[in-house]
């Protein structure tokens, strides 16, 4: 055991760019070309800032047409674009390449090894999704058709069949949305089997499966879960291509097709999905809490267990997104139960976060406090679960505001909170500098206090009846003040994203420098200097416990002797 | 010291109860609110919503109360001793109990909404009820009385249930276009309603008035305005209503000419108007337009005004709706106008 090759700071020169230098377009192409790992997870990470930005704009629009009743700031027609594009950017442009962003950048640092299994395949992945974007996006340019008919998809981020049918979305819109997620798909399935080849083949010396990381453990299994779901969806979307120019009948309903098997196609995909966006936050949590409460993560074989238990279960839900389209008494019983049995490995999850804390010491930093958000949230956000998984009760919520809060408080709550705290956790790495603490706190606190007053609002805006995806209401259905407090909050919301936006590119000048370990660490990222080299590390590490940087640092009371 | 946190749990559980209670006095006029139920299937969700809230509140008071005393009490402090904490790696004992408690609580959940499904969705069809089929378009309701052979269209009548003299409604809901569902939140939870493809629900209100509801499945261009309107009446109400909408269209020789405009312009391809040569059926039933309190699915009162300007430019109203802007001249709006206005 003390054959240690773990060198304190296992760098010869930071910022070992190899076209750092030369000239801007040089240096652009560099980024172009790029195979490395590190610098795919930057590209993915700023794709994805963009659209965060860009589908947030289009979320404030929604809310300022929904502000007052029989408002006229958006038509119909671009109050429908706009939240299909919301919810279509905020899920396959934000949440997705976001997480696989950090997955690029962290899992080959945190396992000790020098790129993906694949570095061509992930450059390639990311080109994809790229271009799933761009694809989705010039749908505002290319997709006009015949009669004045859209020009961006204007069928739901879910767009039920048959209302994607020719008959029903003339023009391209509806094709730009199904090749853009498609394109985009096939860039995730790429990432998702580089990140098992990864995971599986290139730990370092010493890194069993039980020592991995914990972010490590659950980017693997997001990347099965990712390639059990994502194909359905594939499928799916070939499918109504070939209904709307190859004369197939899947989805007709004129012509004998079904419209429920777009929707089990749909959702087989769509909940899972839930799962491999969540399961990254989770393991976004279970990295930085510990760091911060300074204690060990409580339970690591339970946590690993209660990921893998999710896993599985996820792929039995999905019909619970579908109480209303009449199943049979005992489906909805069925469906109920395993819904509701998600509940129980996620609870473990987060008793295990609390029994992290509880006797720490707890410092209370800006990825910290978004952490310690995302715990409130996600339990609030799995109770609501709970209340939409009682099938009588979904035959009133479904489909209302209830249900809006309710996903909400699991992709903002839960999600966008731990993608942030994953930006100012591992932005001094990535740039060597740390982002600024004042202003990150401006932002948390800004962000918190306008989710709430957003969301936490529309929990009541669905027990009292309004229903999703309507661009208007009547005022006399007691609806319009709680609007204008959703409106209110989503704007305090926006603020606190551009203040994010200012500290992330200022900060890459002006931020303080950070060093290898600014946070006191303990995974193999922050062994090696900040930003990394091209190699990650000048010798390849060998490691005994689930911590190394902590054996390093404490040679007298190692990990190692206590785990099992 | 067992007894004090469970006595807590059990109020803090009444209180969120009662909290839950006293929101649903809010909107107790038409507003379609799911916290003021009118009929049995709606009090059996809402008594279910409150048992369900009444169990998650503790989950939440007692899970989100450890997790707020573990952050205050162990923020770092200036007084702390150098070094680290003390390392814990976890305690089977401990996580087991957190895995079998909450399974038990699955179990109680489960088995207390199962029943409340069974009971609703298996509900048997008693010989007396009245039986609707609603039909949604792109964006309007068509209901059908198949018993009565009355056709109308956004504004579904249905007879009170009282206990003396239980009657329920069932309804068969399809489409004829794409995706919709059926929602009156103070009657029933919602239903889709999908071509090709016949779904069923119930309800049987015990109060007369007026609940209002809408399309909950977004369903195009004017989804939000698919809104929906459901009077309750009593039952020699709701007989005399069957029985004006069972009569064919009253014809006045004083607006002929309004009844011609209507019978050799398009109006006739989608519309329907029974005694005349009217028998569309992309649109709604017009034989009783009048008999109706609003126009365009709900999207503005029936006025002769409303009703002139919806034929010159259903846009105004309700921009996207598949009702074409007819290009009549203003003569001819009048007097097609003038005879819609007849039809009581």
């Amino acid at each position: 055991m003390s054959d240690y090759t773990l060198p304190a700071s296992s760098v010869i020169e930071a910022g070992a760019f190899a076209s750092e230098s030369g000239t801007v377009l040089e240096r652009l192409h560099g980024w172009v070309v790029t195979v490395d790992h590190k610098r795919l997870g930057i590209l993915y990470i700023l794709y994805s800032t963009f659209f965060l930005l860009v589908a947030g704009a289009e979320a404030l629009l929604i809310r300022l047409q929904l502000a007052f009743p029989h408002n006229s700031v958006l038509s119909a027609q671009v109050f429908n674009r706009f939240f299909t594009m919301h919810g279509t950017t905020m899920v396959f442009l934000v949440g997705m390449p976001f997480l696989f962003g950090f997955a690029n950048y962290i899992v080959p640092l945190q396992i000790g090894a020098r790129d993906m299994a694949f570095p061509r395949l992930n450059a390639f992945s990311f080109w994809l999704t790229a271009f799933g974007g761009f694809l989705l996006y010039y749908s505002f340019l290319g997709g006009a058709g015949l009669y004045g008919m859209g020009n961006a998809p204007d069928v739901g981020w879910f767009a039920y069949a048959p209302l994607t049918a020719r008959s029903f979305s003339p023009g391209h819109a509806t094709d730009y949305w199904a090749l853009a997620l498609i394109v985009s798909g096939f860039g995730t399935l790429g990432t998702a089997i580089n990140i098992i080849a990864t995971i599986i083949s290139m730990r370092c010396k010493g890194m069993t499966l039980m020592r991995m990381p914990l972010f490590t453990w659950l980017l693997l299994v997001v990347s099965m879960l990712t390639l059990v779901t994502i194909t359905p969806l594939t499928a799916a979307q070939f499918m109504l291509l070939i209904d709307r120019y190859l004369g197939g009948h899947f989805f007709d309903t004129q012509a004998g097709g079904s419209s429920l098997i777009w929707i089990h196609f749909f959702w087989i995909f769509g909940h899972p999905e839930v799962y491999v966006l969540v399961l990254p936050a989770f393991a976004i949590a279970n990295e930085i809490i510990p760091v911060f409460c300074r204690k060990a993560i409580f339970g690591y074989p339970a946590m690993v267990a209660a990921s893998v238990c999710i896993m599985f279960v996820s792929l039995s839900v999905w019909a619970h997104h579908m109480f209303t389209v009449g199943m049979t008494s005992v489906s909805n019983a069925f469906f109920t139960l395993s819904t509701m049995l998600v509940g129980v490995p996620t609870g473990i999850k987060i008793f295990n976060w609390i029994a992290t804390l509880w006797g720490g010491r707890i410092r209370f930093t800006t990825p910290m406090l978004f952490c310690i958000g995302f715990l409130f949230q996600f339990l609030v956000a799995g109770l609501t679960g709970i209340m939409l998984s009682v099938s009588p009760w979904d035959w009133q919520l479904h489909n209302s505001y209830f249900v809006i809060a309710h996903f909400h408080y699991v992709l903002v709550g839960a999600i966008v909170f731990c993608i942030f705290a994953a930006i100012y956790y591992w932005y001094p790495k990535a740039t060597g500098r740390l982002m600024d603490e004042k202003l990150g706190k401006w932002h948390f606190w800004l962000f918190v206090i306008g989710f709430h007053i957003t969301f936490d609002t529309m929990h009541f805006l669905g027990l009292l009846g309004m229903p999703r995806s309507i661009y208007t209401y009547q005022p006399d259905r007691g609806w319009s003040f709680l609007n204008l407090v959703v409106s209110i909050g989503g704007l305090i919301q926006g603020i606190a994203v551009l203040i994010f936006a200012y500290n992330f590119v200022v900060s890459y000048w002006r931020g303080k420098v950070a060093g290898d370990d600014p946070w006191d660490a303990w995974t193999l990222e922050w062994a090696t200097s900040s930003p990394p080299p091209v190699y990650n590390f000048e010798e390849l590490p060998v490691v005994h416990s689930r911590r190394p940087l902590w054996d390093l640092k404490h040679p007298d009371d190692p990990d190692w002797e206590y785990e099992s | 010291m067992q007894m004090a946190p469970i006595r807590r749990l059990i109020c803090l559980c009444g209180a969120s109860a009662w909290l839950f209670r006293t929101t649903s006095a809010l909107g107790q006029n038409s507003s379609p609110t799911t916290l003021a139920p009118a009929s049995t299937s709606a009090h059996q969700i809402f008594d279910l919503s409150i048992f369900v809230v009444a169990v998650t509140g503790g989950i939440f008071f007692v899970v989100g109360g450890l997790l707020a005393i573990a952050l205050f009490r162990f923020r770092v402090r200036k007084t702390d001793p150098a070094g680290e904490p003390a390392q814990i790696y976890g305690s089977t004992q401990i996580e087991l109990a957190w895995t079998v408690i909450p399974l038990l609580i699955v179990v109680v959940l489960f088995l207390t909404t199962a029943r409340i499904i069974f009971a609703i969705q298996d509900a048997p069809k008693p010989k007396t009820a009245l039986d609707v089929t609603v039909i949604g378009h792109q964006f309007w309701w068509e209901f059908r009385y198949p018993k009565y052979g009355v056709v109308t269209a956004n504004e579904l009548h249905i007879p009170v249930s009282s206990g003396s003299a239980p009657q329920a409604t069932f309804l068969k809901l399809t489409s004829a276009d794409v995706n919709h569902s059926f929602w009156v939140p103070r009657l029933a939870g919602k239903t889709d309603l999908i071509p090709n493809h016949v779904n069923s629900m119930w309800m049987d209100p015990q109060k007369p008035g007026l609940y209002l509801g809408q399309c909950a499945q977004f369903c195009g261009s004017q989804h939000a305005l698919m809104l929906l309107r459901v009077y309750v009446e009593a039952p020699e109400q709701f007989a005399t209503w069957i029985k004006n909408q069972q009569q064919p269209a009253l014809q006045d020789p004083v607006v002929a000419a309004g009844r011609r405009v209507f019978e050799t312009q398009a109006c006739m391809n989608c519309h329907a108007i029974s005694g005349t040569a009217a028998t569309g059926r992309f649109g709604p039933d017009l034989t009783h337009l009048i008999s109706r309190g609003t126009l365009a699915s709900g999207a503005m009162d029936n006025t002769p005004a409303n009703l002139r300007q919806w034929i010159q430019a259903p846009d105004t109203f309700k921009h996207g709706a598949l009702m074409p802007a007819m290009q009549l001249n203003d003569q001819q709006l009048d007097e097609v106008t003038a005879y819609l206005e007849t039809l009581k």
